[in-house]
């Protein structure tokens, strides 16, 4: 009987060890090749484009949850660029914004450029949104700006857009890599969704350089990296092919997903 | 020859081959374990992103609602990993916060040979991620309906008044490891069962939906339910780490119980079962 048992014990350990160290399937990375722009990758990354008309049909134009005053108990966390050093934000920055134009422009009947007092004199949207980030951590603020759809009837969207193009000022490359400049797209229904607003306003006070000064966009219902900071420049495009990478973004460019809704 | 018969104990009578496991089961069954061994390392990955769980709406940046914090800290010793849960600290050095070779350790949340890829790419880890999300749920909702047309749930998962009754001595005997192999499931596995595919896999589910944006402006009823966007996060990551446990005791059943016999019966769905009762109460009575 003592046999019997101290043999089950021993099996159990050594049972336990061998089926725990099969949950190690991709140990030691013999399965980082998922990771390579290939076959593999491509097909996985399909699931995205399930998600992206599937949310779709589940949100319609369902609005991005809003929250109290009361639920703001902090700074919002800036992520990313938090400082852009090109010359020519560095040239806006030291004057205060006052020689600052958005541009709106492309697949448009008649394309524009709005200073800040004429973007501060439109009718204006103040919303307390949830922030999540990719990194999977969420901040709650309080945002005021221009609504994107009123700025899309100001100049008149062509048919033919298919897409909103953010560029922006911050440049994330390096000497070795050339310039980078951040830019980020949305579809025109995140586009004309009542929530998506060019903010100037973070908290009650004016948009600081670290959240995106002088102008960012709010996307509410997309991650983080959809938030495009420091924007000088909206583009109405049919496709991206055109813009750097082709993917529609700086980090998607990068491997990250067009949509981001989850 | 009779000297010999009378050493060795008398050789057992195999039980009938019974079929076990409908080809539903089966199929939805290594789906499943597909699933999970993608889901699981990609989840790390993106974990590893920013390796705290919060409880709540928000993370606290400008006060403290972490539940689960791994980091790397600089010591008196040189850098370790810590990891903090609800206040309590650990040194995890090479395992958490801190792991990887001695002369060159990563500071990171979840060691490399855990994640998937086993460096950092976290547009990957989500690619991977979501795609056998996809695959999962389809899985689930799939076995939920063909285990309702074909009456496995009601069956074989559901426990009835007479499991309850049965459950002391189903755990005495698994605690002994003796197993009794019958067509049926036992009363352990009815209850664990249906809490992983009825409880553990619908919340994994639904809090990595109440995550996503878009589903909170589609639902949002969902951060109602799990108190918040940080709180499913954890939640997430509480139900995932209570189906590694769950299968790691699944494992350790299978490899017990005979695991070749266990594999056929989820392969083929035949399943040897022990001889009839009497034999068996008869060895039984021979080992006390």
């Amino acid at each position: 009987m003592t046999a019997e048992r101290d043999l089950s014990r021993r099996r159990l350990l050594g049972l336990g060890a061998a089926g725990l160290s099969s949950l190690t399937l991709s140990g030691c990375g013999r399965l980082d090749f998922l990771a390579d722009e290939g076959a593999a990758r491509n097909l996985m990354a399909r699931a995205n484009g399930l998600t992206y008309r599937i949310q779709r049909a589940l949100a319609g134009n369902a609005l991005a949850p809003e929250y109290a005053e009361t639920e703001i108990r902090q700074g919002q966390r800036p992520n990313g660029s938090r400082d852009p050093d090109s010359p020519a934000y560095l040239a806006l920055k030291a004057k205060g914004f006052a020689d600052y134009r958005l541009v709106v422009d492309g697949l448009v009947q008649r394309p524009r450029a709005f200073s800040l007092a004429e973007l501060h004199n439109m009718p204006s949207r103040t919303q307390i949104t949830r922030h999540d980030c990719v990194e999977g951590w969420s901040c709650i603020a309080k945002w005021t700006g221009t609504p994107l759809s009123h700025l899309l009837d100001q100049v008149q969207v062509l048919p033919a857009a298919r897409f909103v193009v953010f560029h922006c000022f911050d440049d994330l490359g390096n000497t070795r890599s050339g310039p980078a400049l951040y830019y980020e797209s949305c579809d025109m229904i995140d586009a004309r969704h009542p929530q998506t607003i060019a903010a100037y306003g973070l908290n009650g006070r004016a948009l600081p350089v670290a959240n995106g000064a002088p102008l960012r966009i709010r996307v509410e219902r997309a991650l983080g990296y959809k938030q495009a900071k420091y924007v000088h420049r909206i583009e109405l495009v049919d496709s991206f092919a055109r813009l750097w990478g082709g993917k529609g973004g700086y980090w998607e460019d990068r491997g990250y997903d067009w949509f981001a809704g989850i | 020859m009779p000297l010999t018969g009378s050493l060795s104990p008398a050789p057992r009578q195999p039980g009938p081959l019974v079929r076990r496991h409908a080809l539903w089961t089966r199929a939805t069954h290594w789906s499943w374990a597909l699933c999970i061994a993608f889901l699981v390392p990609s989840g790390l990955q993106i974990f590893n992103a920013h390796p705290v769980l919060y409880w709540g709406q928000e993370s606290g940046f400008g006060y403290d609602n972490a539940v689960l914090r791994i980091m790397a800290v600089e010591t008196p010793a040189g850098l370790r990993g810590r990891t903090e849960i609800l206040g309590h600290g650990f040194d995890t050095t090479g395992l958490l916060g801190l792991s990887g070779p001695a002369e060159r350790p990563q500071s990171r949340g979840f060691p490399a040979w855990s994640t998937l890829p086993s460096y950092r790419d976290l547009g990957t880890g989500r690619v991977i991620h979501f795609f056998f999300a996809w695959l999962l749920a389809a899985t689930l909702a799939l076995w939920f309906l063909g285990s309702l047309l074909n009456g496995h749930l009601r069956r074989d998962i559901l426990p009835r008044p007479r499991d309850l009754r049965a459950l002391p001595a189903d755990i005495a005997s698994h605690a002994r490891l003796r197993f009794h192999r019958a067509a049926e499931y036992g009363a352990l596995q009815k209850l664990s069962y249906g809490a992983v595919l009825g409880i553990v896999l619908p919340v994994i589910v639904l809090t990595g939906l109440t995550m996503s944006p878009t589903m909170n402006a589609a639902w949002p009823w969902l951060l109602d339910l799990f108190g918040g966007r940080q709180s499913a996060r954890t939640l997430h990551f509480v139900a995932a780490f209570l189906l590694l446990a769950f299968l790691a005791v699944h494992l350790l059943m299978v490899l017990l119980a005979g695991p070749l016999n266990e594999l056929r019966a989820m392969i083929t769905g035949w399943y040897r079962t022990d001889p009839p009762a009497p034999a068996a109460m008869k060895g039984r009575d021979h080992d006390r």
